[in-house]
């Protein structure tokens, strides 16, 4: 019986966590898993802390990943790398890109941007820092940091490359599909 | 903004919930379907909207009148649907609780999606409670099969037992995917309109008669639930047997898999002989369900059992596996403790160049405030605005300021004034408008017009000129809607223009009369950039006043000294920063961009 791969995506409302999700979840499917996947829509997504869970293996009943048990957490902002920390497993693995986005708390002087990384250091978090934004900016399209990021995270996630590849063409529209391939390849290419 | 569906593989495809019940309406051959947006249920009748043209789809202006056109058309011999969020069945109450005595013709379902832990909801109802005191079937679907299924079952139940049937769903299973095996459209014949006057009109002497035959249908249900493939027992350790439904069936199974249970998937009316004989099999049971107390009270006051339930899982927000776990293993639990940082918070905010930004801003600025409405303008009460005070449901900013000037007269009102959408004011702010100019009021009613019902994701409505498929549709006119009403002062505004927006909420806290401001700016949601266009900060010029940050844009924050515009976020025709800033040290190309 295969085991249940527990993956966690987070990060900002507007940050496309739910298709870097429904890519993983294609590429979960095509490769013959049950699948589950979970989040949450409407007011959260303006702007607030948003993520997906997504888990898969011979069957799985919880869409939900419990907290200790995420064999991947992949976060598309820094601080909510951090937040969701808790959820990781002992032998999990944190991949955050280092972009940092201040929430509105933190604009209007409610609160203090954390330094993340030596949070990170004090509490033996271990975490890949991938510079996912920049890579979107070399290829020239800052909408596909979340395709560089998955890419990224996939080398983490026992599923067969091909699958990933066609999971891609899947689920991003054609008319963007070679820059979103290529930005999965670099993602990838950050990892192996 | 929906994602499209993915591509039917062995049979399956990956489905959410509301995709799936979208997908068992149309296998089931369900002709019409009708819904108000509302999260977490909007989705359902957008897939049907985009995906299953054999269905006659779409928006009503609210949930009461959803249900009204559905009955209808069930009364003509359709297959009908109609969905919507746990606080929009209050409001279709009304024609649920009579529709329950008048039962159907054409199978109808009835879809409420609850919201517990409120992810995007004012309160956390348990909509089980409802289907029981309307006296109408309740199923509740623990997955993504289940749902696409159960909208079949619950059309034969309402055809073979002449009842509406309620589907409650809740956000976990609205919004998670899971494999669904998917079929063909079965086609079913609109059996065509016929007069029963006995059947359909609830005068006194009619209504007696419905009541009964409710009454026995009921009874008739519960016998036949427990035959049912909807519910069902797993067998297990007997030392202990769990009760349970919907989503909580999935947790238990996650924790207990090898756990005797029953799973309840017809919540109203219950299966009572299959409870007793599973009450007869175990040593003590344990109720998991999400919610209110449903399963267990009425199980416990029926059998007078001792059982437990809510004193070990409580009734406020929402499970999942770790408190299943904590509750049926007490002290275990995956969590490793190694990590207790307070962070910052990070709530939703109006997204950069939101056409509501300008208009709280404004009223920010002058020491005004709302009384608020449902939608992405409740945001208003956050700071830097902190310019909406009060909320209570679909179209109450109106009524609610109405009170206030009627407790404490216009000098206590102060700068109020009632904040309400577009959509939301159709939905349910006309009647309040009618009873402030009937009542002699004098406040003012801002209507924020951004062309969208934009909270659920952006849907149409009947301002917006299109409808829910996106073809062309007349479009109701505001101005002539409020005038109407009798309000004499309208104006009618693009928020994004500060300085008239700041003059007109002068002028209109200065007025004796009742007046009503439409803030007129499309959402951005409604805006295809044709450009990227970023403001620009000239640190030189810069003199630190912050006034930029009063705007409460996401695109900037404040370092050393400065603030900081993101050129990921900057929205491309909004100019907000560049308004504000008192000695022109933002700038921004706007050619080409209003």
């Amino acid at each position: 019986m295969k085991p249940v791969t527990n993956v966690i995506i987070c990060g900002t409302g507007g940050q496309g966590i739910l298709l870097a999700s429904e890519i993983l979840c294609e590429a979960a499917r095509m490769a013959g898993n049950d699948v589950k996947k979970s989040e949450v829509h409407g007011m959260a997504q303006r702007g607030g802390s948003v993520s997906s869970h997504v888990r898969f293996g011979e069957k799985v009943y919880s869409p939900l990943v419990e907290k200790g048990t995420a064999d991947l957490i992949l976060s598309m902002e820094k601080m909510e790398a951090l937040r969701w920390a808790p959820f990781l497993s002992p032998s999990g693995t944190l991949l955050s890109c280092d972009l940092e986005i201040t929430p509105m708390t933190v604009n209007t002087g409610h609160a203090v941007y954390p330094d993340v990384i030596s949070m990170m250091k004090e509490q033996d978090i271990p975490c890949r820092m991938v510079p996912a934004f920049e890579i979107a900016e070399e290829l020239g399209n800052l909408r596909v940091v979340n395709v560089v990021l998955i890419g990224a995270a996939s080398p983490f996630i026992p599923i067969d490359e091909d699958y990933w590849y066609r999971a891609v063409e899947e689920r991003v529209p054609s008319k963007a599909l070679k820059v979103n391939i290529e930005a999965f390849r670099k993602g990838r290419q950050l990892s192996v | 903004m929906r994602e499209k569906l993915n591509t039917i593989v062995d049979g399956t495809l990956l489905l959410s919930g509301n995709e799936a019940i979208a997908r068992g309406a149309w296998e089931s051959g369900v002709h019409f379907a009708s819904a108000y947006p509302g999260t977490p249920s909007t989705e359902i009748l957008e897939t049907i909207g985009d995906e299953y043209d054999e269905i006659d789809a779409q928006w009503a202006p609210n949930e009461k009148v959803s249900l009204e056109v559905i009955a209808g058309a069930s009364f003509a011999g359709a297959r009908v649907l109609s969905a919507m969020k746990h606080v929009g069945l209050n409001v279709a109450a009304d024609p649920l609780f009579t529709l329950s005595y008048l039962g159907a013709t054409g199978g109808i379902v009835i879809v409420s999606a609850d919201d517990p832990g409120m992810h995007s909801s004012q309160n956390e109802q348990d909509n089980r409670l409802m289907a029981r005191a309307a006296k109408v079937v309740c199923l509740e679907p623990s997955d993504s099969q289940e749902a696409k299924d159960m909208v079949g079952e619950a059309l034969s139940i309402s055809e073979d037992f002449d009842t509406p049937v309620l589907i409650r769903v809740t956000t976990r299973i609205c919004h998670s995917k899971s494999i669904v095996k998917v079929g063909p459209r079965r086609e079913v014949p609109v059996k065509g309109y016929v007069t029963d006057i006995a059947k359909r009109v609830p005068i006194p002497s009619n209504a007696r008669k419905m009541h009964s035959r409710v009454v026995k249908r009921l009874k008739e249900l519960s016998v036949w639930g427990s035959e049912s493939s909807l519910n069902w027992i797993e067998d297990g350790d007997r030392a202990v047997g769990i009760i349970t439904s919907g989503i909580s069936y999935q947790y238990v199974k996650e924790v207990c898999p090898e756990a005797c249970l029953l799973k309840i998937g017809m919540s109203n009316p219950l299966p009572w002989n299959l409870i007793e004989k599973f009450i007869g099999m175990v040593d003590k049971v344990i109720f998991v369900e999400e919610g209110e107390p449903f399963l267990e009270e009425r199980v416990r006051s029926k059998f007078l059992i001792p059982a437990i339930g809510k004193d070990i899982i409580s009734n406020e927000g929402e499970l999942n596996p770790e408190l299943v776990r904590k509750a049926l293993h007490p002290g275990t639990t995956k969590a490793v403790t190694f990590f207790e940082a307070e962070l910052p918070a990070r709530p939703p905010a109006l997204c950069p160049g939101c056409p509501h930004r300008g208009a709280f801003y404004c009223l920010s600025k002058l020491n005004g405030s709302s009384t608020g409405d449902i939608g992405c303008y409740t945001l208003g009460l956050m700071a830097p605005f902190n310019a909406l005070e009060t909320t209570i449901c679909m179209g109450a900013s109106i009524g609610v300021l109405s009170g206030i000037e009627k407790a404490v007269g216009r000098e206590g009102m102060g700068k109020l004034v009632a904040a309400i959408g577009e959509s939301t004011f159709v939905h349910s702010g006309i009647t309040g408008l009618i009873d402030m100019v009937y009542n002699g009021n004098t406040g003012t009613v801002m209507i924020m017009d951004n062309s969208l019902t934009a909270m659920t994701g952006g849907q149409e409505n009947p301002t917006t000129g299109k409808n829910l498929r996106g073809e062309p549709a007349p479009v109701l006119d505001l101005v002539k809607v409020v005038e109407s009403c009798g309000v004499k002062h309208i104006r009618v505004i693009d928020p994004h223009d500060l300085t008239e927006m700041e003059k007109v909420f002068k002028e209109e806290f200065e007025r004796d009369e009742l007046s009503v401001i439409i803030t007129r700016r499309p959402c951005v949601m409604c805006y295809r950039p044709v450009k990227k266009s970023v403001a620009i900060l000239d640190p030189e010029k810069c003199i630190g006043c912050k006034l930029c940050m009063k705007l409460g844009c996401p695109a900037i924050s404040w370092k050393d000294e400065k603030p900081d515009i993101s050129k990921l976020l900057c929205w491309p025709n909004c100019d907000l920063c560049v308004q504000v800033c008192p000695v022109d040290a933002i700038s921004k190309d706007m050619e080409g961009l209003e």
